[in-house]
């Protein structure tokens, strides 16, 4: 087509009605398809895996609005749907309050105690007169990060038992010897401290990063003024981190309602749901081990729908606050 | 600098500060190495004396071998370790191949429809379809019960992606145009002067990748029926937190057997991590540097 347009071009008339059509949108995409053929050969498998594994399941959120079971369709004649039903039923439903506040207790409290934790390591290991050593404190703190989910969680399970060493331990203090999982009360500390315990070290690395480049002379021009490393922290370090902080309390606040499911489903027992079953959770037990696939899907759906309004909020809200934002 | 540092007087304030920062850093040190020491001295524990054994534990309780020969016996640690070592091989190269398709196809200028593919696949991170219809899918497709259920669903991270993406995108356009001068494909530009230029970015991402597999075990616990097809982590999942032994399960449970059992689970923590511990303190700056990599925005 973009030839033809260059070989009448030396009628007037014709290379005018050409000249629109060959800036119209399907020449321009012609063109382009003919030009960078080989990148979207390169991107087609790309394109593929997006639309298979990412947008088909888009798709079937359908079966969120239907009485779907294996063998019944989705689309056209056969399907069965019953509009809002399943969650109607959620929302009246006993569990809708328990896992809603589940979600959000751990949420909060992870992010109160989880959030400073790796922020005031990141200061202490910067602190550190002895290089070398915070060498080595860095390389021993990262370690858990590397510890898979079952074994982390077969050590909680192990060592919080009534005759594990951490309660046992716990028991020189005046702590009544427990099986600890099988507490309600003290499911969010274990969730939350060994949440902290495996991922402080790896969460300061974003921290050591924004401090190693701050402006030295800061100090310097500091110290001859007579501020105290006390000062120093306060009105030097810590401004200069607070970009990082914000971003990563952003990230946080926008997940507060996407706790994932692999943790908690190693660690929870029936005994417990009061307090450990959160969204995820039950939207796996619902989904595959009870095949209430609706229903589950209606649920997943609403979690995932205030995510998605939570994270676009808090990015609204940056990026007119902080100039920060994530897209 | 350094010398300027010296001659400014330390307070007894600071000094003070200073100590207990060391302290506090030894201190904190312990309560992450702790946990590992008390598993690998509880695995070659006597299990009786472990269990009568009160309070932090600094040495072994008696000694012995016996979880290990029980745990290296165990023909599905041996399952699980072959299976693993597949999916990890076989998953990290199909990840690495994708993910670098995509970010290079994304990381080209001037194209009309990659804006479009951007925003189609960034829109992923912060939304998806959920856990069941994600399931249907992978299940329609006949991949249940299938190994490639653990390799085709997770093949690009889409975090991972744009890190490379970014990376590539870093690459002067002079070295791209040169090679087209001489008239290159953009498969040989990709092969021949990207994926070289980018290669730490890439061992980055092999890590990650690899790592995520070696210790996946969700998906395989949706997809996979057959137990010759575990993974290891779903192996130790019956081990430590479903607590199943088939050997105690099949021969009548003696007292000696229900013993050994506990001090079986820490042998199969430490037989299972292994290779993660071993590895890690050679792999570590990587992982650190993909970190920084990561936090810049893509």
């Amino acid at each position: 087509m973009a030839k033809n347009g260059g070989n009448s071009g030396a009628s007037p008339q014709g290379s005018q009605g050409l000249q629109v059509r060959k800036n119209s949108f399907g020449a321009r995409a012609i063109r382009d398809f003919k030009k960078n053929y080989e990148i979207y050969l390169i991107l087609l498998p790309v394109v593929a895996f997006y639309l298979i594994f990412s947008y088909a399941p888009m798709g079937g959120i359908a079966i969120a609005f239907q009485d779907w079971r294996p063998g019944r369709a989705m689309f056209g004649a056969g399907a069965r749907w019953v509009g809002l039903k399943h969650f109607k039923d959620f929302f009246s439903s006993y569990y809708f309050m328990r896992v809603l506040r589940n979600t959000v207790t751990i949420s909060v409290s992870s992010l109160i105690f989880g959030f400073p934790a790796p922020i005031i390591l990141a200061l202490m290991l910067n602190e550190l007169k002895s290089k070398i050593y915070a060498r080595g404190v860095q390389t021993i703190v990262y370690l858990p990060h590397f510890i898979s989910m079952v074994v982390l969680c077969g050590m909680i399970k192990l060592f919080v038992r009534d005759t594990g060493v951490i309660t046992q331990v716990l028991s020189i203090f005046g702590f009544q010897p427990q099986n600890m999982l099988l507490n309600p009360n003290l499911f969010v500390p274990i969730y939350v401290v060994s949440n902290i315990w495996s991922g402080v070290g790896w969460g300061s690395i974003i921290y050591l990063a924004a401090l190693t480049s701050v402006d030295q002379q800061l100090y310097e021009a500091a110290e001859i003024d007579g501020a105290g490393k006390w000062k120093q922290t306060i009105h030097i370090t810590l401004p200069c981190i607070v970009p990082t902080i914000i971003i990563q309390f952003i990230m946080r606040t926008g997940q507060i309602l996407s706790v994932g499911q692999e943790k908690i489903i190693l660690l929870y027992n029936e005994t417990i749901y009061d307090t450990a079953d959160v969204i995820s959770s039950f939207v796996y037990r619902k989904g595959l081990l009870e095949n209430d696939w609706s229903y589950s899907t209606a649920v997943g759906l609403f979690n995932s729908v205030i995510n998605f309004a939570l994270v676009s909020v808090v990015n609204k809200i940056s990026s007119t606050v902080s100039e920060t934002s994530l897209w | 600098m350094a010398q300027n540092k010296n001659k400014i007087k330390i307070g007894p304030a600071e000094r003070a500060f200073d100590i207990f920062n060391v302290l506090f850093m030894f201190f904190l040190c312990i309560i992450m190495i702790y946990p590992f020491f008390y598993v690998v001295i509880a695995s070659v524990s006597e299990p009786a004396k472990l269990m009568a054994h009160e309070g932090l534990l600094l040495a072994p309780a008696g000694f012995s071998w016996g979880a290990y020969t029980s745990v290296l016996k165990n023909p599905r640690v041996w399952t699980g370790y072959g299976n693993t070592i597949f999916y990890v091989v076989a998953g990290t190269i199909f990840n690495i191949i994708m993910t670098v398709l995509c970010a290079y196809g994304l990381s080209r200028k001037g194209l009309m429809f990659t804006r479009v593919i951007t925003i189609m696949v960034v829109f992923t991170m912060y939304f998806s379809g959920g856990l069941v219809p994600s399931f249907l899918v992978v299940r329609g497709l006949g991949l249940y019960d299938s190994r490639l259920a653990l390799l085709i669903p997770g093949a690009i991270s889409t975090f991972n992606m744009i890190i490379m993406r970014t990376a590539m995108a870093g690459v002067p356009d002079s070295l791209e145009e040169s090679a087209r001068l001489e008239g290159a494909s953009h498969l040989q530009v990709l092969f021949k002067i990207m994926i070289p230029v980018t290669m730490p970015t890439i061992a980055v991402l092999i890590l990650y990748y690899g790592v995520g597999h070696w210790n996946s075990w969700f998906s395989a616990s949706i997809y996979l029926k057959d137990p010759s097809k575990y993974p290891l982590q779903l192996y130790l999942r019956q081990i430590l937190i479903q607590s199943q032994m088939t050997d105690m399960n099949q021969t009548s449970a003696s007292e000696d057997q229900a013993l050994l059992a506990e001090t079986i689970k820490y042998a199969t923590i430490i037989v299972a991590t292994l290779p993660v511990l071993v590895l890690y303190p050679f792999l570590q700056k990587y992982f650190v540097k993909g970190v920084m990599v990561g936090s810049l925005k893509g």
